[in-house]
């Protein structure tokens, strides 16, 4: 009889396992750290140094809501992840949002189970191509050998493109962009096309970078941006908000310099933004100081922008559309209040 | 002289072993079928919490991608569905491809594992001990990375002829092009073919009754090329030539063998092989040396011993070893994922998972195309080793 109690024990126990899930932000609380999906290494966005530590602009969003949560951008768990691979991560609950130049399309957005909480990066697809075949156009490319990055938008907007104009190409897949670059120098194929900002750091890694060009064609909108699991709102805001703040930081002013400063005696707006005035922070259940945090230990998303991918960076993007909406860009934030 | 107790004759209903181990078993299946209730209900409540969508349907929507390579018409209007027959057929054929090469590899190897040239000898431990020893995916690598890539651009291509061309986008050669009257042609070779099944089956039982040989292999030829020659010429040669051409970036027209699909079946081949040599040599040393001198003594020629006494005997070891490495060589093509061969794991698990994010569905369907197509093998091996099998008396 005593086998026979344990034998339902066990039962009893496996059916409790099936229990429901807290939600990501205490998990995040408890656990101490933010589980983030990154790239497998693409300069600019998400890449590992020699010491191991990780940078780019997609790992400021990572670092950005550790600071506000945790009050430390450092407790960050990063999963490097192939573009397959990313959507069953964040489904599977294995990592808490999904910052790896993803872009924002309809039906990710849903039937995937996702939510994208907004834009850290405006960017579109192109090509590029060696010099010497000397092509001036993507539309002399018919007959051509494309390498692309398999699971990406990218492979559909190829096919729509060059359908749309008649033009006969060949696809060759690979898994991660290092693959991508290593066919494209090796020859077997005539093009690589990826989103742009890719593009340029791409033909950084290239063992000869200036017998490459990037096509002036901007084929695709790509709007890129940080994801989490859908049917978490609690979770959503505060990723939202922390790309919020670093954007709403900019606008007003606030850098990691003056961010003390902009805490003790800023005008009322900044002080909201660095949690000294108001309860922005309670709101979201994350302590009051949270802005201050990103803006103090992340920096704003000018700061971000040009640290990783823009002027103090190899790749040297202008920001373009990625400027602030009064700056020429499409840059906004909604306010803190 | 004490007398034993006697045992119970109707012992209580718990302690019967007979009802202990059917309640047990029943208590187990109960477990089992709730557990596996549990993860199928729990998935989908917590798919339909989190907002995944989930069924068949969206194998009838739009891929809205293109495929490197595809037996059947296939472009980006087609459907997912599609692909999935895409990726499936590429699967096959490479896998194809690599049991037949790999089986031609493996018994050369493995009989030249018993030559009396000691540079043959040593060339195929060499090629087995090598080979065997280094991870698959090192190799697809090697001949992707390193072999083939190093061949020259399209513009600089080798040539044979100016009809075949070899260059780092594939191998290009001229493909034939049927006009009407090919079907004579066709009749031609499958009347060869069916011409050289009955000659074997005549020549077998004329040796049975009269003891007589009859040239087989010699006469086999001659009607495989020589029915098909002369359909040919009376049909007046209903093919035309189509010549890969330079045309802008890449050639055009012929026949495209693609590097992904020539690197991934060398290296099953290369590596599958080994094993197939392995298991060749395993089933050549069980037998007995005994059965070579005794049909030495009765005067067969040496290259009559293996065929007729050796290898049958070998045989009965060496297929249920070869079955094994059938279905290694099909589970291990999905590697192709690592250099872009568009199989079936590559475009279904890969782009079309991904696209649709449909995951538990898709991944559902290919492990079940994987299970089937390792189940037909296994079924044909093992019919074939029971052809092979020691016909004992009863």
């Amino acid at each position: 009889m005593k086998r026979l109690t344990s034998v339902i024990a066990t039962g009893l126990a496996l059916g409790l396992s099936f229990g429901a899930q807290a939600g990501t932000l205490e998990d995040v609380q408890k656990r101490g750290s933010v589980s983030c999906g990154v790239s497998t290494g693409l300069a600019g966005f998400s890449q590992k140094d020699e010491n191991g530590t990780w940078s780019g602009l997609d790992v400021d969003v990572c670092r950005a809501v550790a600071a506000a949560v945790l009050g430390d951008a450092a407790k960050v768990q990063y999963k490097p992840l192939t573009a397959k691979e990313r959507f069953t991560a964040l489904q599977s609950g294995e990592i808490d949002i999904l910052s790896r130049n993803t872009t924002w399309t309809h039906t990710r957005d849903t039937s995937l189970g996702l939510n994208f909480a907004g834009v850290n990066y405006y960017d579109g697809q192109g090509f590029m191509v060696s010099k010497d075949l000397g092509v001036k156009s993507a539309l002399e490319l018919d007959g051509a050998a494309v390498c692309i990055q398999a699971g990406t938008t990218t492979e559909l907007n190829l096919a729509d493109y060059f359908r749309a104009n008649g033009i006969t190409y060949k696809a060759i897949t690979f898994d991660t962009s290092d693959q991508t670059r290593a066919g494209f120098e090796s020859g077997r194929c005539d093009v690589l096309t990826s989103d742009q900002s890719q593009l340029y750091a791409l033909r950084i890694g290239l063992k000869d970078p200036s017998s490459a060009m990037v096509l002036p064609e901007v084929i695709s909108k790509e709007p890129l941006g940080p994801v989490v699991s859908q049917g978490d709102d609690a979770w959503f805001n505060v990723v939202r908000w922390s790309l919020m703040a670093m954007v709403e930081a900019e606008f007003l002013g606030v850098d990691s310099a003056s961010a003390d400063k902009a805490k003790a005696e800023g005008n009322p707006s900044q002080k909201r933004l660095m949690g000294s005035e108001g309860d922005s922070g309670a709101k979201m259940g994350i302590p009051a100081d949270w802005g201050y945090n990103i803006v103090k230990q992340v920096g704003n998303y000018a700061e971000s922008f040009e640290r990783n991918v823009g002027a103090g960076s190899p790749l040297k993007i202008a920001r373009g559309l990625n400027a602030q909406w009064n700056k020429g860009g499409i840059m906004y934030s909604s306010p803190v209040r | 002289m004490s007398e034993k107790p006697q045992v119970k004759s109707s012992p209580s209903f718990f302690n019967n072993p007979r009802n202990r181990s059917l309640i047990y078993q029943l208590l187990l299946l109960v477990g089992l079928a709730y557990f596996f209730y549990g993860i199928v209900s729990n998935t989908l409540a917590n798919m339909e919490a989190r907002g995944i969508k989930s069924g068949y349907d969206f194998l009838f929507t739009t891929a809205g991608f293109d495929i490197l390579m595809s037996l059947i018409p296939y472009d980006a209007t087609h459907t997912y569905g599609r692909t999935f027959v895409v990726g499936l057929l590429n699967t096959i054929l490479v896998s194809t491809i690599g049991i037949i090469l790999s089986t031609i590899v493996g018994f050369i190897m493995g009989v030249a594992h018993f030559s009396h040239n000691l540079l043959i000898r040593k060339l195929a431990v060499a090629y087995i001990e090598t080979f065997r020893n280094i991870p698959l995916l090192l190799q697809i690598f090697f001949w992707y990375f390193a072999v083939l890539a190093a061949l020259p651009s399209a513009r600089q291509s080798m040539s044979i002829g100016e009809a075949i061309f070899l260059n780092v986008r594939g191998l290009y050669f001229p493909g034939l092009i049927a006009e009407s009257g090919a079907g004579i042609v066709y009749g031609a070779i499958a009347a060869a073919i069916a011409g050289i099944f009955f000659l074997r089956r005549w020549a077998k039982k004329r040796q049975n009754d009269t003891g007589q040989q009859f040239p087989v292999f010699t006469a086999s030829l001659g009607i495989l090329f020589g029915l098909p020659l002369i359909a040919l010429l009376v049909s007046g040669i209903p093919f035309v030539w189509d010549f890969p051409e330079l045309k802008g970036f890449n050639f055009r027209g012929g026949v495209t063998v693609i590097p992904e699909l020539m690197a991934l079946a060398l290296a099953l081949t290369v590596y599958t092989g080994a094993f197939i040599a392995e298991a060749v040599r395993a089933g050549i040393q069980a037998v007995p040396h005994g059965q070579t001198e005794a049909a030495r003594s009765i005067g067969l020629k040496e290259s009559k011993i293996m065929k007729l006494i050796v290898v049958p005997q070998a045989m009965r070891v060496i297929v249920p070893l070869l079955n094994s490495e059938y279905q290694s060589l099909v589970k291990n093509s999905t590697l192709a994922t690592a250099i872009g061969y568009p199989d079936l794991f590559t475009v279904f698990v890969g782009t079309t998972l991904n696209q649709t994010g449909q995951a538990i569905e898709i991944v559902f369907m290919t492990m079940a195309v994987y299970f089937v197509i390792n189940m037909s093998i296994s079924f044909v091996m093992n019919r074939f080793n029971a052809s092979v099998e020691l016909a004992e008396r009863n």
